[in-house]
């Protein structure tokens, strides 16, 4: 470690490359823990986002009218207001009047909080239609085969729909979830110290933007990537041979 | 296998979820118009919030339009971009094939805030063309930004579009001794046109949704002015009037977007 850290300080001194958050060891600490936030809200939002999905899903599916409106105007609420409008209206209007007195002093949640309920709420109505859709792609002749076959109503679903309904989703739960992780960075704005923040802070203090604007780039483009990758080797694993969705 | 989600996701859009969504919208727009409506016949002596409301509202809307225009010319930036990238990604030549995937992979994978804060902070604030300074400002550089992210969508639309057409129709063009671009131009491309206009009015739907994030550069659009304005008004609760209208204004502005995304959707989906 010494060694790496040395070297890098010497690639300061020699071409002025400040990449601080190797040799300082005060910045490669508050480095990591920005790179570890980031990974527990792109994860805590992931969960979270999909547990919507699946139950917005199963609430559009129900009878009643009602619940199926509220989940309508859910989604075209919160796909078509932006993000960050979203999250500062969570965390300035929401977080305002969620404020309680206790004995104890004042409760009140934090930033990391608002942008994980945030985030997952703007993510979960995108998952909702993509859950929705795919289940509703699973062919009727398929469940009417298993009817024939003797299949009771709650074995269809989770033997037959569910499964095929899961791969259907895949792909663009993947282009969803590689949004969620994208946007983990406007944490930013309401100063949840995840990487971007944590960077923000480091550049101004070492005046690295330009290196740092580099590494930031690279470390999404790599995160991302590596989602997408694990993403397709999920698909790939699951794949039915033979089995073409089309037919 | 995904225009038959999209059509099963219209194909069951009551009637009455419509209507629904109707109301919703004219909601929206009703609390947007009640505002400027009440600053033009509301006595000037009390101060409630919707006359507090009604006094910023002008400023407020006029850094909407700033998010409108900006929208705009990135979306033509992009897709300019983006459709000569699509194409490079279904070139012969194996190195503009490989550039070009790289490109749209590395700008498809990295956050738009990200994007906008390495093209302030890298990029000059004046550009010297010849004896001239043209200044560089921050809108411009949030235009870029956002173009960057948007090209990325617009390349994969056309190279996704470009594979959904019958190989056999490349083969058959070349046979009728049509040259590659001609063919690309002349079969390909009018073909795809129409299977690309969804996807890519979903992407401005989601370009729309990124320009508040110009605020971060100091941009005086819309987020930026309502935040001002809470400032300057200073009373907590202000906070609920002017967030629900700047994103009553977005919601008014996406939402017929979205809808006629859906409505074409369906019209173009392909039937199985």
């Amino acid at each position: 470690m010494n060694t790496i850290a040395k070297w890098f300080h010497g690639l300061y001194d020699t071409t002025g490359i400040n990449l601080s958050f190797i040799y300082d060891s005060y910045d490669r600490g508050r480095f990591l823990a920005g790179i570890q936030l980031t990974l527990e809200l792109a994860l805590i939002c992931i969960v979270i986002s999909i547990a919507i999905g699946v139950i917005g899903a199963w609430l559009q599916g129900s009878r009643f009218r009602i619940t199926n409106a509220l989940v309508r105007a859910y989604i075209a609420l919160f796909r078509n207001t932006p993000p960050i409008v979203q999250l500062f209206f969570f965390f300035f209007v929401v977080g305002h009047f969620f404020t309680f007195h206790t004995a104890s002093g004042v409760f009140r949640l934090s930033n990391l909080s608002w942008a994980i309920i945030s985030l997952s709420f703007y993510y979960g109505s995108f998952n909702i239609e993509n859950f929705r859709a795919s289940i509703e792609a699973v062919p009727e002749a398929t469940i009417q085969a298993a009817e024939a076959l003797g299949y009771r109503k709650y074995q269809i679903y989770f033997y037959i729909v569910l499964p095929l309904a899961v791969r259907f989703t895949l792909p663009s739960l993947a282009n969803n979830l590689a949004s969620l992780v994208k946007s983990t960075s406007l944490a930013y704005v309401i100063a949840v110290p995840e990487v971007l923040y944590v960077s923000s802070e480091i550049w101004s203090e070492q005046l690295n933007v330009t290196e740092m604007m580099f590494v930031i780039l690279f470390f999404y483009v790599f995160l991302v990537g590596l989602l997408v990758y694990a993403m397709h080797r999920l698909e790939a694993y699951l794949r039915i041979p033979g089995y073409s969705e089309g037919a | 296998m995904k225009l038959d989600v999209a059509h099963k996701v219209v194909g069951s859009t009551s009637s009455k979820s419509q209507a629904w969504m109707a109301t919703l919208f004219m909601m929206s727009l009703g609390f947007a118009l009640l505002v400027p409506l009440h600053a033009a016949l509301a006595a000037p002596a009390e101060r409630g919030w919707l006359d507090i409301l009604a006094q910023w509202a002008p400023l407020i809307f006029k850094g909407f339009c700033l998010n409108v225009a900006m929208s705009l010319v990135a979306v033509v930036l992009g897709t300019l971009a983006g459709g000569a990238l699509g194409i490079g990604q279904c070139a012969q030549t194996v190195w503009v094939k490989r550039i070009s995937w790289l490109v749209t992979e590395f700008f498809r994978n990295s956050p738009t805030l990200v994007l906008l804060f390495f093209c302030m902070y890298l990029l000059p604030f004046q550009v010297q063309i010849g004896p001239f300074e043209v200044p560089f400002p921050a809108w411009a550089k949030a235009i870029l930004g956002l173009s960057l992210s948007k090209t990325a969508y617009v390349s994969e639309i056309v190279r996704g579009a470009f594979a959904s057409i019958p190989s056999t129709q490349w083969e058959a063009a070349e046979t009728l001794a049509f040259s590659r671009w001609q063919t690309i131009r002349m079969i390909i491309l009018p073909q795809c046109l129409k299977r690309m206009l969804p996807p890519w009015m979903n992407a401005y739907a989601i370009m729309i949704m990124a320009t508040p994030l110009a605020s971060v550069l100091g941009v005086n659009e819309g987020l930026t002015f309502t935040r001002a304005a809470i400032t300057a008004v200073g009373r907590p609760d202000m906070l609920t009037p002017f967030y629900l209208y700047l994103l009553a204004l977005f919601f008014i502005y996406a939402y017929p977007i979205s809808a006629w995304t859906i409505r074409l959707e369906r019209r173009y989906a392909v039937r199985s």
